[in-house]
This record gives structure tokens, sequence and C-alpha cells, in this order.
């Protein structure tokens, strides 16, 4: 039935002269999400709003899915179009889409003319009039409700009529690609997903990295994350995911430092290594899963033990999220079921049994002293070793 | 060099088998109800896998049913005796350490109903025979038993216990998985007492989708999948022409010179115990003699988690599993090495090695002189 959809997006209008930035960007970032859906489309800026039309047959449920996962848009009205074959024929249009799109037939309704083309001989308010009046005789149970009606019945006229009435709610945020790019510390757990997916929806492109610790964590593991990046990438676009071996650091550090401080040390070398990629690709900031209190690495004393190593801004979505909140997010975005898949378990090795909750960063910083021998080598070579995969 | 060691969990398939299922796929691809030419060549082919495993077990073709794997042949069986045989009896017996496919369907049903005895086995995974005959009562209908064990390769008493079972009561159903010990022992049903075995194709480096239930002609059990009736009604489904022509050719190869390659295995097993041995910190699970099977090594060390050495190993080109394949996917520890009584700290420390005709020497050596090299390093991290 519907053949294009216009795209209404919040924050974007106004962002004053450089609007036409965030359009293009948005324009851009809805190409790339049709280019999935069964169908051709044409996606375009016209008189202040973007469209996307389908050329011939599409599916529409999938192009709806598409459009909901586009940073930017905050809603979507599903249009139909109809030649322009004099008000009696539109009426009858009209009176037929309203049959399909609202089939109870009993609510309040207004009718919003809009004439683009302004040789059309009725003027928008004629329209709305009549329009009115056709519809009441055909549908005796609904009411002209002007201030608050139930369907606000759009009519637009330009080359061809526009109808539409229908409003499903996008994502919000900013489309990705207007606010720079971060470097995400994707773990495989179910926080950090989430943390890139909030983020990347202030319109920011999202780099991110993980540490692999093998054999110690297995091409399982490894496989989970990249997987995880490319449900993330649905949304936020085609990820950089940097696999940093961090074997010989992590067996470093537990040689040389006490064990119960072993977490804390080794989140500041991984944020260390993080920021050191960041500055070489590009971004301008870290972004992290962290959430005050969830486990011993991230008390306050933690977070700020682990955030003194960095001066690029560190972005923690989640922060002050309960989990349960934080897993709600997860199954929205699809992420959750992924996420706990037991694939780290090996990990263990390197917990302490009692680590450190409030680690002193003078303490800290004396045990790292225990590491200068070697450790820049390792972290060189950590950093010239890392796999770059593309999770799109 | 790449050193396979995992063959219980799947082995590669034979070239001659490859070729003669992709010939089957893409020249003789007829579906075997068909009336026509093609329909009738496609039939030659199950003929013919038929009539080789019918003649390797010394079985009537007739008593040969082919299914999509062990594990549909030991649903088949159990499932399928239990349900066509309750009116005699609901009581089955099994072991402790059956592989999940046995486990899970006398788990199912249990819940139908049905009583199950697990039988303990001893520190070697073998049952105690005086145990299975405290067990049989006037309600057994079933015994369900494995053969060679897939973790520790234990290899149980089959006539033994066949004899004791059909003394007690001739009625009773005697059926074995013989996933892991199909090509490595002869298997004679009709002598050794079995009334059903299962058999899988790629355990014996034929394709993976394909496997082979005996049954006896005078047992009655009842189909688990319903429809079009093929094979007798006792398995419907379209018959997997390619698997089946795959698996018939896989039998023959495996037994080819079989008592020299199966001389073989026994002493690279030999070899490959004795140098272990000399490994600080290390234990064999289960028998190390010739009474188990020849192609299944369980070894657990010391003060390693064997999930590292597993890919510690496998960044080397080894690949071996950790406890069962199938187990390994989940954090939980093996109930066959716990019922064996393997020491509780060892429980996750244990690794499996099994090879196949293929394996070498110098494989088995260039696998110990890395465990040497590994096992140090690994063992330098201890957990606290």
């Amino acid at each position: 039935m519907f053949q294009s959809f216009l795209i209404k997006y919040g924050e974007i209008g106004i962002k004053g002269k450089n609007r036409f930035l965030f359009e293009d960007a948005l324009v851009k970032q809805i190409k790339h999400a049709l280019k999935n859906v069964d169908g051709e489309f044409e996606v375009f800026k016209q008189q202040g709003r973007i469209y996307a039309e389908a050329i011939g047959e599409f599916d529409y449920e999938e192009a709806i899915e598409a459009l909901k996962k586009v940073f930017g848009i905050v809603g979507i009205c599903p249009v139909v179009h109809v030649e322009d074959e004099g008000f009696e024929m539109l009426s009858q249009a009209v009176t037929e889409y309203m049959k399909k799109a609202h089939p109870e037939l009993n609510q309040t309704f207004k009718v919003n003319a809009r004439r683009a083309r302004k040789n059309y001989p009725l003027d928008s308010m004629q329209i709305n009039c009549s329009m009115g009046e056709k519809l009441l005789e055909a549908f005796p149970d609904m009411k002209v409700d002007v201030h608050n009606p139930d369907i606000m019945l759009n009519i637009e006229i330009r080359e061809k009529i526009y109808i539409y009435s229908q409003i499903i709610p996008g994502p919000g945020g900013m489309p990705v690609g207007t606010n720079g790019k971060a470097m995400l510390l994707l773990s495989g757990g179910i926080d950090s997903p989430v943390a890139g997916y909030m983020v990347s929806k202030r319109g920011v492109k999202i780099d991110a990295i993980y540490f692999h610790a093998p054999p110690y964590t297995s091409e399982r593991a490894k496989q989970k994350v990249v997987d995880l990046a490319k449900l993330v990438a649905v949304y936020s676009g085609p990820i950089y995911l940097h696999v940093i071996n961090f074997t010989d650091i992590q067996l470093y550090i537990y040689e040389k430092c006490p064990h119960e401080e072993l977490t804390i040390i080794m989140r500041r070398y991984m944020m260390r290594i993080a920021e050191h990629i960041a500055k070489e690709t590009g971004s301008l900031g870290l972004i992290t899963g962290e959430s005050i209190g969830q486990v011993a690495s991230q008390t306050m004393q933690s977070l700020a033990a682990t955030n003194e190593v960095c001066t690029m801004p560190v972005i923690r979505p989640v922060i002050s999220f309960d989990k349960q909140d934080i897993v709600d997010i997860s199954q929205k975005i699809n992420t959750y079921e992924t996420s706990i898949l037991p694939f780290e378990d090996c990990c263990t090795i390197f917990v302490a049994k009692h680590p450190v909750t409030k680690p002193n960063i003078n303490i800290i910083k004396r045990s790292e002293k225990n590491l200068e021998e070697k450790i820049d080598e390792l972290i060189e070579t950590a950093i010239r070793t890392d796999e770059v995969i593309i999770c799109d | 060099m790449e050193c396979y060691l995992d063959n219980s969990a799947t082995t590669k398939c034979f070239e001659e088998v490859k070729n003669l299922v992709a010939d089957v796929m893409t020249k003789d691809y007829g579906n075997p109800s068909s009336m026509h030419r093609k329909g009738v060549e496609a039939e030659k082919f199950m003929k013919q896998a038929k009539e080789i495993i019918a003649a390797n077990l010394k079985v009537n073709e007739k008593e040969i049913f082919f299914t999509s794997g062990g594990t549909e042949s030991n649903n088949l069986a159990i499932i399928g005796a239990a349900m066509a045989n309750m009116r005699a009896g609901k009581h089955l017996i099994t072991s402790a350490i059956e592989h999940p496919s046995v486990m899970n369907a006398m788990k199912y049903l249990e819940e139908q109903g049905f009583l199950v005895t697990y039988l303990p086995v001893d520190h070697n995974g073998i049952i105690d025979l005086e145990k299975l005959k405290e067990a049989l009562c006037d309600e057994t209908i079933l015994v369900s038993i494995m053969y060679v064990n897939n973790e520790i390769g234990a290899a149980s008493p089959v006539e033994e216990t066949a004899q004791l079972i059909k003394k007690f009561n001739p009625n009773i159903l005697y059926h074995v998985d013989a996933i892991q010990a199909f090509g490595k022992y002869r298997i004679l049903p009709k002598r050794q007492g079995i009334d059903m075995l299962s058999i899988s194709g790629h355990k014996i480096n034929g394709p993976k989708g394909v496997g082979v239930l005996y049954v006896n002609e005078k047992v009655k059990i009842r189909p688990i999948i319903f429809g079009g009736g093929q094979q007798k009604g006792m398995r419907s489904g379209t018959e997997n022409v390619p698997g089946v022509a795959g698996i018939g050719l896989a039998v023959q190869l495996s037994y080819c010179d079989f008592n020299e390659k199966i001389e073989c295995l026994y002493e690279l097993k030999q070899y490959f115990i004795e140098e272990i041995g000399k490994i600080e910190g290390t234990t064999i699970n289960g028998k190390t003699d010739r009474k188990s099977a020849p192609h299944i090594i369980s070894v657990s060390f010391d003060d390693v988690k064997s999930e590292v050495l597993l890919h510690a190993l496998e960044s080397k080109c080894i690949y071996v599993s950790a406890g069962s394949a199938c187990a390994s996917n989940k954090p939980a520890v093996s109930q066959t090495l716990k019922a064996i009584g393997v020491k509780k700290e060892l429980l996750d420390s244990t690794v499996r090695f099994s090879f196949s005709f293929e394996t070498t020497k110098e494989e088995l050596t260039y696998c110990l002189e890395a465990l040497k090299e590994i096992l140090p390093k690994l063992r330098l991290y201890k957990r606290h």
C-alpha cells in the first residue's frame, strides 16, 4: 500500500547553520540501512524534509525494521502516493486510505493539507474543510477534533499527492558520523556493547578494541567479541575492531606485581594501549561499560585509579545504571544472548580471590615500577601486532 | 606440523569416500523411492552399503537401518525399544558414564514413567557385573551399555554382559553404543549376544550426518520419526543416499588390513603412555594395557587447566579435547571423569588424546615435545 517514507528528525532541526551536515549524514545512514532491504530506494532531502521512496515493489516490514535502527530518526511516516486526478478522485483515494490505515473508523481526526504546488485549485484551508466533510460523510462514527485528534491526516500536494497519518517511532539520537569518533573497550560481557550502542546513538562513530589472551582465552571468545561488534554495527555502522594480544603483558604483571592488584594494573595497561591506538586512528575519546560498584575493579577508587592513566575523555554511559537496566537495553538491541555465552572462564586464572577494592594510587604506581624493565617493549609489541577486523 | 589428536570427536573423511559422496550427489542423485531409472540407480547405492555393513557385522541385510548419525541411532534403539516393550515392564538399565545421546534419552524415558538404573563404574570405567545382576528384575526390558567410553577409552565386557542378561531373561534387550568402538574392534552382534548396535559414520572417516542401527530381526522397536514409511517404516524420510554410500565405503576401508592397523595403534598408544609418564605431574585415567581401546588416552595434568592447555597446544597446531567434546562448550565437569573417581582438582585438568589410523609416531613425538615445553610455562601461573 505504501510507496515511501517521510522521515521525521528531532534535534537536528535546531542545529542552525550546521543543519545540512546533520541532514546529509542522516541521508547517508538511511541509504546504508536500506541497502539490505528487498527493493530499491531513493533517499533525498526536499524542502527541509527527508524522504525514502521505493522504486517499485519492496518489503515494507523489513524497511521499517531497518529504519528503526537509524540514529537521528524520530519518526517514520509511511506514505501513500496518488496521481493528481482532481479532488473527487483524491477524496476517494483518501477514503480508501483511511479504511486500510485506521480500520476501526471511529476515532477523531484532523485533515492537515499542505499545498506545496501552488497551482492546485484549492488552497490548504479549502482542502482541509472539503476533505473533512467527505470523510465525515463516509465514516459516520468518526469526529473532527482540530486540537487533539487521534489521527492527524496529512495531505501534501506536490507533483503527486502524498497521504500519510501514521508515525512509527524511530530510535532518536543523532546520525552516526556527526560527532567524531571514539574507541570502545569491548570485552564480551553485557555492558560494553550497550555502552557502545549508547554513545553511537549520539552520533559518534565507533571503533573497538579487544584484549585477547591466548591460550587463556579461546578463539571462540574472540569470535564472540566479533559477533558482538557486528550486532552493535547494525546500529553504529561498520566497526573497526582492534584485537590486541595481551597475554605476555598479563603474565608479566602476574609475575611482578601483587596478585590482589592484578586486575587494576591490568586495566590501567588496557587503558594506556586503548588510548594509544585511539590517538593513532583518530578517535577522540574512550568508551567503557563500567558501572560504579559492579565489580571490584569498578568501585569509585578503582575507577579513579584506572582513569588516572589517560588524558582522553573516558565516556562511561552506563556508569550509574543498575545491572538490570543494562540488561534491558542489551536485550532490546539484541546483544544479550551473545554476551552471556560462557567462553571467558579460562581467564579466571588471573583473578585473585580477594582483589583490592579500594586501590591506593601511590601503591599501585609503586607496584608498576616493578614492570619498568620490560613493559614498554611488551606494549610496543602488542600494539605492533594489533589485528584489525572490520565488523559490519 | 598439523597434529590432529581429536579423532574421537570426529575424523577426516577418506578421500575415496569424499569422491563417492560427491558423485552420488551430482551424478546419481535420484530418490530411491522414485520409480524411474534414476531412483533405481540410487537404490543400488543403498543396497550396496547395506551389503557391506551386514557382511562386516555378519548379520542380515534387513537388520540394518540408516539414521542421521550416532545420536539418532541411540535414540531410536532406546526410545524405540522402550516404547515397543513397555507392556513387559518399565525398567531400564544403563551405566553412569554413557554418552549424552544415551543419558538424555534415558532421562526422557524417566519422565515418561520408566524406571532407570544407572550402574556405577570402577576407576577404570568398567561396570561391575555383580551390580548388573542385582539390578536385573522382572520389570527389566532393556540394558544399554556403551562398548568403548568416549572420554577414557574403557572397553566394556560385552559378551559377559550379554550372557548375564540373557541367562536372567532372554527377552531383555541388549543395546550397545558402539560409536567409539566400531572400526577399532571386530564386532559380531549375533555371536556376542547384542540385540541392537549403534554406529556413526564420521567417527570412522566417513561423512557426518549418517549412522547405522543394527536391530536383530526378532527385536520389536517403534519408530521415533514418522513420514513416508521409508526403510520399512522404521526410519521415515528420504534416504541420505550420498551419506549411506559414504558410510558403506568407510566401513569397508576401515576394516582393510585391520589387524595390522590395530597393532599399530596399540604400539602408538604404548609409546605415548610411556613418554607421557616421564613428564612430571601426569596421570593416565583408565587402563593403560590392551584391555582399553587402542585410540583413546585420557591424561590429567596437575596444576593446569585443560582448556588453557588445549589452546596452548592449538597454537602449535595440535588439536585435542578437554574431557568430552560434547561437554566442553559447557562449564559443567565431565560425569565420566567424576564417575571413575578422578580427583576433584584434576576434573578440569584432563585432556583426551585420540588417534586415527593416520596418526604417526612423529606426530606424537611432536606433541610430547610441545607438552614438555608448554607445561612448565603454564604451571608458573597457578590459580590461587
